[in-house]
Order: C-alpha cells, then sequence, then structure tokens
C-alpha cells in the first residue's frame, strides 16, 4: 500500500479519477492470474490519457474495472476508483452498491466498445439505444429524448434520418459515430475508449479520431483511451501510460514518451509501429511474449525480453517513481545505485 | 415486406404439392377403402355392393389426371367428402369442430410450455452455476423424458380419479351450455388444464434447455456489457437486450412445436377424450373412415405450412437482420 513515490501519479483531489492500486485477479483453473498488479493511475478533467501496451497486458482489464463491468473470472481483489465529485476525496466505485453503480454509469462514465457491431444491440433501432438510456438517467419526456437523439446524431456528423436505422444497416464507422453519440448523450466526465477504431479501416480511423479530438474539446470531457497502436495515441493523447503485464512502467506526455522513452518496453513498443510521418526507420518489434501472469517472474517482469537486463531485473522488482517529467518503473532509472 | 411475400410464394408451392400428395397416395396404394371394406364384409355384401362402394368413395376408374381436376375442383369448393363413419355428416363439419379445439389445446400448452421454459431457462442463464441452475434444467429433462402416455395417465389418475379435483376428460361439462358465459368458459379452462399442462410438461426441458444456452451465448456478448454500462435498470437489460437476441433462434422451433401440435397431440386427446383432432383422425382409424381420414391429414399439413408462415412473419418483426437480407437480395 505504500507507496510514496507514486503518489505523486495519482490524482490530486481536483482530479476527476484516481486508481490507487488497483489489483484485478482472474481465477483460471491453472491458478490465479494477476492481470491487474497493484496500478495507480490519476486522470485530470477533461485530458486525454492514452493507455497502451501489447494484447493481455491488462490495459482493458484496467479500464472496465473502473465502471466494474468485469466479468467473471475477472474479480477486483484491491485498490480504491476514486471519482472526484469537484471537493473532497469523491467517491470510491469500488464502494457503492449496485443501484447507486447503476446511476454513476453513462451519466459520470459511459464507455465506447471496440466494436460497435457486437456492441449496439441488433435488435433495436440506433434511436431507441440513445433514447433508452435518456430516459433512463432523465426525467425526459419520449419527445424531447427522441429530439436530443437527433441532436446527438448531427453531434457526430450523423443524419437524424439514420435514427430509424438498425445497426447492420450502417456502415462501420457510422456504427462507431453512433456509439460515441450513445457515450456522450447524458455529457459524462468521462469516457472510456476501448480500443474504439482497432475494427475500422485506416481513414475511418482517422477520421473518428478527429471527431474524438474535437468533441473532447468542444465539450471537456476527460478520455481514458486504450489502444495497442501507440501510433494512434501520440496524435491523440496528452499524456501516455504504458503497460506492461499488469503494471504501469511508463507515464508521461505524449511528446515525451515520443521523443524520448525511458523504459525498453516503451523503446520497444515504438519500434514495433511505424511513425505517421514516415521516417526511415527500422522495425524491430520486441522479441520473446510476454509472461504468464500465472507464473511470473519474480524480478521486472519484462527482464526476459529486456536488452538492458542485469542481474538486479532478475531479481528485484522495481517500483514507479518520478524521473525528471516522467513515472517510470525500471532499475535503469531506479532511486538506489545506478547500474553502470 | 418482399420478405414475407417470398416466403407465402414458397408456402403455396408446398401447399399445392401437398394436396396434389394427398390425391395421388391413396390412389397410389395397393386396393383402395372400398375393397379394403368389402373384403371386411365379404359375406354379406355382394359384387354390386363393391361397385355403389367405390361410388360412394368417389373412386372411378376415369383416367388419373380427371379424377384430379375432379378433386381440386371439389377442394375449392370446400367439398371434403362425406364421413363413413357419422354419415352422411360432410367431413368439414366434423373437421370444423376437431380444429377449433386442437388449435385451443396447442396453442395453451405450446404457449405454457414456451413461456415456462423461457422463464426458467433465462433465470438459469442468468444465474449461471446457482443452485438453481444445477437443478432446475435437469429436472425439467426428467420430467421431459417420461413417455408422454405414461405421465398422462399418471396425471389423469391422480387428479381426476383419485382426488377428483379435475374433470377426466372432454372440452366441457355436460351441465354447461356452450356459449360466451362465464360458466362454459371457465368449464373449458378447468377441462383444458391437465391435457394442457401435461403437453406443456414434457416439452418445457427443451425449451428450458434451448433458451439457457442461447441466453449464456448473449450474456457474453459486448451489447449485453454495454447495456449494463449504460446503467439501464435490470428489467430493460433483462428483456430489450438479452430476451430479445435470445429468443430469435427459439421461436423457429416455436413453429415447429406448434406445428406438431396438429399431429402430435393425437396421444393426448385420446388420453383425455379431448374432441380435437387427434381424437378424430384416432376415431377415423379405428372406423375406417378415409374420407375423414384423407381430409384430417391435408388439414394438418396446411395447418403446418399455415404455422410456419406465421412463425416466419413473427421472426421478421423480432429480428430486423433478416427483413434486411431480403431487401438486399431481391
Amino acid at each position: 500500500m505504500a507507496e510514496p513515490l507514486t503518489a505523486g501519479t495519482t490524482a490530486p483531489p481536483t482530479g476527476l479519477l484516481s486508481i490507487e492500486n488497483l489489483t484485478v485477479d482472474f481465477h483460471t483453473p491453472r491458478g490465479t492470474a494477476r492481470a491487474v498488479d497493484g496500478v495507480s493511475l490519476g486522470l485530470f478533467p477533461g485530458e486525454i490519457l492514452g493507455l497502451a501496451g501489447e494484447s493481455g497486458c491488462g490495459k482493458s482489464t484496467l479500464a472496465m474495472a473502473v465502471p466494474r463491468l468485469l466479468r467473471d473470472p475477472a474479480v477486483i481483489t484491491g485498490g480504491r476508483v476514486r471519482l472526484g465529485d469537484g471537493d473532497g476525496d469523491g467517491v470510491d466505485l469500488l464502494g457503492l452498491s449496485d443501484e447507486e453503480l447503476r446511476r454513476v454509469r453513462w451519466r459520470d462514465i459511459a464507455v465506447v466498445f471496440q466494436n460497435a457491431m457486437n456492441a449496439l444491440n441488433p435488435v433495436l433501432r440506433v434511436e431507441a439505444q440513445l433514447v433508452d438510456v435518456i430516459r433512463t438517467h432523465e426525467r425526459t419526456g419520449r419527445r424531447e429524448a427522441r429530439e436530443r437523439a437527433a441532436r446527438l446524431c448531427g453531434l457526430v456528423g450523423i443524419g437524424a434520418d439514420r435514427l430509424r436505422a438498425y445497426p447492420h444497416e450502417l456502415s462501420g464507422g457510422m456504427r462507431q459515430r453512433i456509439a460515441i453519440a450513445i457515450a456522450l448523450a447524458l455529457r459524462p466526465r468521462l469516457l472510456i475508449m476501448d480500443e474504439p477504431t482497432t475494427a475500422l479501416d485506416v481513414v475511418v480511423q482517422r477520421e473518428i479520431i478527429a471527431e474524438v479530438r474535437r468533441l473532447q474539446e468542444r465539450l471537456g470531457f476527460a478520455v481514458l483511451f486504450i489502444t495497442h497502436d501507440i501510433s494512434l495515441l501520440v496524435e491523440i493523447s496528452d499524456r501516455i501510460a504504458i503497460m506492461y503485464a499488469g503494471e504501469v512502467v511508463e507515464l508521461a506526455d505524449a511528446r515525451t514518451i515520443l521523443d524520448d522513452p525511458a523504459h525498453p518496453y516503451t523503446r520497444g513498443l515504438l519500434a514495433s509501429f511505424p511513425t505517421l510521418h514516415g521516417d526511415d526507420t527500422r522495425l524491430t518489434g520486441i522479441p520473446g511474449a510476454p509472461p504468464d501472469l500465472v507464473d511470473p517472474p519474480p524480478g521486472c517482469r519484462f527482464a526476459p525480453r529486456c536488452p538492458s537486463a542485469h542481474d538486479r531485473c532478475r531479481a528485484e522488482r522495481p517500483v514507479r517513481v518520478t524521473v525528471g517529467d516522467r513515472d517510470v518503473a525500471c532499475h535503469l532509472y531506479g532511486p538506489a545505485e545506478v547500474t553502470p | 415486406m418482399s420478405f414475407l411475400l417470398r416466403r407465402a410464394a414458397f408456402y403455396a408451392v408446398a401447399g399445392f404439392v401437398a394436396v396434389t400428395l394427398n390425391f395421388l397416395l391413396p390412389r397410389l396404394m395397393p386396393g383402395d377403402p372400398a375393397t379394403t371394406l368389402f373384403a371386411g364384409y365379404a359375406d354379406q355384401l355382394g359384387p354390386d355392393d363393391l361397385a355403389s362402394l367405390k361410388e360412394a368413395y368417389g373412386l372411378s376408374d376415369a383416367p388419373l389426371l380427371a379424377q384430379y381436376a375432379d378433386y381440386l375442383r371439389s377442394l375449392l369448393g370446400g367439398d371434403l367428402g362425406t364421413s363413413l363413419s357419422q354419415f352422411p355428416t360432410p367431413v368439414t363439419d366434423l373437421i370444423r369442430d376437431g380444429l377449433g379445439w386442437s388449435l385451443l389445446l396447442g396453442t395453451v400448452s405450446v404457449l405454457i410450455g414456451f413461456t415456462a421454459g423461457t422463464l426458467l431457462g433465462s433465470f438459469a442463464a442468468w444465474r449461471r452455476g446457482s443452485r438453481f441452475d444445477t437443478l432446475v434444467p435437469p429436472l425439467t429433462m426428467f420430467v421431459g423424458s417420461f413417455p408422454y402416455f405414461f405421465l398422462a395417465l399418471l396425471v389423469l389418475y391422480l387428479f381426476a380419479v383419485r382426488w377428483q379435483a379435475l374433470p377426466q376428460g372432454h372440452a366441457y361439462g355436460m351441465d354447461v351450455a356452450p356459449g360466451l358465459t362465464p360458466e362454459f368458459l371457465g368449464s373449458v379452462a378447468t377441462h383444458l388444464l391437465l391435457p394442457a399442462t401435461t403437453v406443456a410438461l414434457v416439452s418445457v426441458g427443451a425449451w428450458v434447455l434451448s433458451i439457457r444456452n442461447t441466453m449464456i451465448g448473449v450474456l457474453d456478448e459486448d451489447y449485453l456489457t454495454m447495456a449494463e454500462a449504460k446503467g439501464l435498470r435490470t428489467w430493460r437489460v433483462m428483456g430489450h437486450y438479452a430476451a430479445r437476441n435470445a429468443i430469435l433462434p427459439t421461436v423457429t422451433s416455436l413453429g415447429l412445436a406448434v406445428g406438431h401440435v396438429f399431429s402430435g397431440q393425437l396421444l393426448t386427446e385420446v388420453v383425455f377424450t379431448y374432441p380435437g383432432l387427434g381424437n378424430q383422425l384416432y376415431a377415423a382409424v379405428t372406423t375406417h373412415d378415409y374420407p375423414l381420414m384423407q381430409a384430417l391429414f391435408l388439414m394438418i399439413t396446411i395447418s403446418v405450412l399455415a404455422v410456419n408462415f406465421a412463425v416466419d412473419a413473427l421472426y421478421a418483426a423480432l429480428d430486423p437482420r433478416v427483413r434486411g437480407a431480403a431487401t438486399a437480395s431481391s
């Protein structure tokens, strides 16, 4: 619990969201896999925080744990998730009753899922899926809710005539815009976007990203943006958190991550994607595979794949510390002896 | 709309084939009803009687095509012949009475089985792994695996004979006059209770299992997670998001089940002496009433087709993708 060195990384009381020491376990037949391992992360109002990492690093699990949307076998086993209420300590989402949680969901925290085709109910018209969330949370007449639904469609650049459509009658990009419109229906303070563009082609991907950025500037909500595509994050995020094997290994401004990555894993991740403006660099990737979380390596989780690993890395787990304008969990930047 | 039109065309063709088969089958069989009957009474009937029997059955030595035209003509005129066992009542009159009762019994029993199965199955899926889930589906399957006649006779013995709580048979009591009176409707309901629940009991297990399985699949879908994330109330998530999707594959089976009612209800109607088509078919077979039999077969086929068409229409109403696919491909 006592992590004085990481205290600065969680949001202060004026922050929007503060994840503190969150632990999520998957109870599998082989044993318990710790998918999120004591992660602390803060979000400020109106910022876009990118969360990147390989598949299975726990980024989606972390994000879905915030509005408590995890399913069996994932169980939150420790920590706090405080949602700021402007003053004081805010409210711990993990302590809410089901009914209290239901009221917070979507009103304060909305989610855009990876694949809108699967996330939209196939048998309900788009309008019904907008209207039901408005009318569940607000005392609104059917007529007024429909008018709001039409305005929300306009907000994401979709004609109000598409409201009468069923999800399968829309293109992938339109569906994702509708999903964003639904997410913004109650003007939430936080939008969790779980790989919202992964299922789309690159052109549509760009459009959606630009749209999110535009809407975010206009409406001022904060975004927790999850993707494995770090080049996309650099474009949209204010800050970026890099996750590896259930831990946040580096957290810094987007520019810092891009220009001066500190953690060997961040460097490897950046070297795995082509940059947008086509620098003629060689894509190297990271050799090896993420560790088995049921039986993780004893020291640094990245040590077996790390080009800079030394003896201490294989024995002792690094803690996340603030070094200059970034947080990093790596013995190369550790508080104790600096390795030669 | 075009989806329904194309389905209607398909069922019209199927109906026509059924009508034709219904005409051909008795004529393809070795011998004919008249000869069979004649053989049974050989010592009492003479050759002239055979000729008049044939005449009475409408069997002639005319060319097949002419017979077929004749058959279609009388069919269109609503003439299905005259019953032999209840001579000279037209077969259509007999069937009209039976059809109403069969429809009532069939619809009620399928609805009870389907509704109970859907509720139990959904709940089992919603609470997967709970005590309810581990007990109820196997129990309903166990009851469903009883031979129907055994279950029906057992229930009949217990409720109607031993405890005398419910009537033993028929569609309504002798002491009430048919009509839209509370007494008559009440009598119909109490007479319906045993046959309908026994049919529902043996079928509920299959519904529970199929709904439970599709429901578990649906519960894993992203749109269910999104519905939860939206903070919708539980009943809205259960109804409009989970059940509405889980029910789709089951609606197809619902069509088969209702279709089955017309043919498979025979045993129920015989055990409970319920005056439906099944009972009539049983009576027709035991009394060699060929015109009635033939008309019943036709009736059953047409009913199954009609119900399947109704289910197609219902499916299109429930699943917008079916409608969409039809417009896209036409």
